[in-house]
């Protein structure tokens, strides 16, 4: 008569059965949306543990003032790269800094704990004046140079990044080793409450590292406290840390707050984890394979294809010489 | 009536795939991180070990509550584990090496955290082939259930690949290895339990 609703059409009609079994269909419905997502989220949770943070954005970088530029004196034209930078992101989210965590984005993330200031540089061993330095004193006998080096980490990856820093020569010197120093130790802060990483032993902390004194001096070997135009961030070893491009990563000691001349060679962290891994000399050398992997290769960060390994990173014409008389296979 | 939880086998495909679809969605974002490759590599051996020790928890779950659904799910968990395993191998061998067969030789002959893993994708590869119905009745249940049990060898093959991986810090592959040998443990026992039933029944029987 038109005033009745109209009954539906007969399609739409849930069938009796099914109509009977709908708290079951509900119920299957909801396990499987458990399950999925349970499962997935799980597997995604576990496998993402430690995965490189979102890249910040970064005034300075990405355009806009820098509020920590640092005022750069030179550009050496000795001592510059002719290949693409690798990204401020990059280089500054994908570290190994165990300090501050064992995965690649732990140092970004948990790099706000470090205090870079105030910072004093302990200075003993073989040298005439032991003196307790404060940074900033230290930073003012130097004009400050940016240089552009390929990074070589032993794990097989590589990185090109404008340093900001001064030779360490010109520091060696001034602190004045005594004729018997024949070598120089390094040694990071060792503090749990500002690097965290410190509270489990997965290595023998503090991190030490160390430089026979003619590569200590060598004019390539830098003292870095800024990359990309900007002050060090945490991650990357603020505020003091070592670049030494021949070789491996794991040498560029970071957050330094000693150095110590010494008359023998003096224990490595990496190599006192694992000797038969990590020699003290650490020279990028794609003849000596690493045990679990090989050395003869690497990928460029943002490179899709691996790039052939060069001799001493690329840097043999400089500094090749100083290992005339070792037997780099055995010396690795 | 109707097999019972019918959406668990899917949830369960449904679930372990969305991994998968999670890290595509980030590579097509590029939010994979600054070394994609590693990432990605990284992320399928994971699970791929996480779904092989999930599968091995099938069986002990019901010898230890009793529960009927775990074996029901038992060799698609194993079978997306495998599908994890080639994933991750074939990441390895295309995108990491770009299919450069001398050093993906020289990888696995020098470098025994490489030799373990290939060995244990090896031999996951015939329990995968002879995961369906059809050949389980041509095997026979027998048969089938003892060449099943390389298993355990790939799983501790592969708990050892990523053991030899880890630099410094051993606490994750030692949580799956321990974790691997717990679920081994308890078959033991149920095993050994079984021998002992077995032999009382005998023992009755012949007195």
């Amino acid at each position: 008569m038109g005033l009745l609703p109209k009954e539906p059409p007969a399609g739409e009609i849930t069938p009796e059965a099914l109509y009977l079994r709908r708290r079951e269909f509900i119920r299957g419905a909801a396990g499987f949306v458990g399950v999925t997502a349970a499962v997935g989220g799980g597997l995604i949770a576990l496998s993402r543990r430690g995965s490189p943070p979102a890249a910040p954005e970064v005034a300075g970088i990405d355009g806009g003032p820098s509020p920590d530029a640092l005022s750069i004196a030179s550009r050496p034209p000795q001592f510059q790269v002719d290949e693409p930078h690798t990204e401020y992101a990059a280089a500054t989210t994908y570290n190994n800094f165990y300090e501050l965590g064992l995965d690649k984005g732990d140092p970004a993330r948990n790099g706000h704990s470090l205090r870079p200031r105030p910072w004093t540089v302990q200075v003993d061993g073989e040298t005439h004046r032991p003196q307790s330095l404060d940074l900033d004193t230290l930073l003012g006998w130097f004009p400050l140079e940016e240089r552009v080096y390929r990074m070589r980490c032993v794990e097989a990856w590589s990185m090109v990044i404008p340093w900001v820093g001064f030779p360490l020569a010109a520091l060696l010197r001034r602190l004045e080793p005594t004729s018997r120093a024949r070598y120089v130790a390094f040694e990071t802060l060792l503090d749990p409450e500002q690097l965290p990483g410190q509270r489990r032993g997965v290595l023998d902390w503090p991190y030490t590292e160390g430089l026979r004194m003619d590569e200590a001096m060598h004019p390539l070997t830098l003292m870095a406290v800024g990359l990309y135009g900007r002050t060090l961030p945490n991650q990357n070893g603020a505020p003091l840390r070592l670049v030494v491009p021949w070789k491996y990563g794991f040498k560029g000691i970071k957050s330094i707050v000693r150095i110590r001349f010494t008359e023998t060679e003096p224990p490595t962290t990496w190599n006192l984890s694992a000797p038969n891994e990590y020699g003290f000399y650490a020279n990028v050398n794609p003849q000596v394979d690493h045990p679990r992997w090989s050395q003869a290769t690497e990928r460029r960060i943002g490179e899709l294809r691996r790039r052939p390994t060069l001799p001493f990173n690329g840097y043999g014409e400089q500094v090749a010489g100083l290992y005339r008389d070792l037997d780099l296979g055995k010396f690795f | 009536m109707a097999a019972p939880l019918p959406w668990l086998k899917p949830a369960v495909l449904a679930g372990s795939l969305l991994p998968l679809l999670e890290m595509l969605i980030s590579g097509l974002r590029g939010t994979l991180g600054p070394n994609a490759i590693e990432e990605v590599l990284n992320r399928l051996g994971l699970i791929a070990l996480v779904l092989l020790l999930g599968s091995l928890t099938l069986t002990p779950l019901h010898l230890l509550f009793g529960w009927r659904w775990p074996a029901r799910i038992r060799r698609w968990v194993g079978n997306l584990a495998f599908t994890y395993v080639l994933l991750h191998f074939l990441t390895y061998a295309v995108l990491d090496q770009s299919l450069a067969v001398d050093a993906i030789l020289e990888d696995i002959t020098q470098r025994p955290f490489i030799l373990f893993g290939f060995a244990a994708f090896l031999l996951l590869i015939p329990l995968a082939a002879t995961s369906t119905d059809a050949m389980v009745k041509r095997l026979g249940y027998v048969r089938w259930k003892r060449l099943h049990r390389l298993v355990y060898l790939a799983a501790g093959l592969g708990a050892l690949h990523y053991f030899l991986r880890v630099k410094a810090d051993l606490s994750q592959p030692l949580f799956y290895a321990t974790l691997l040998a717990a679920l081994f443990a308890i078959r033991l026992v149920d095993a050994a339990k079984k021998r002992r039933a077995r032999r009382e029944r005998e023992a009755a029987k012949a007195g």
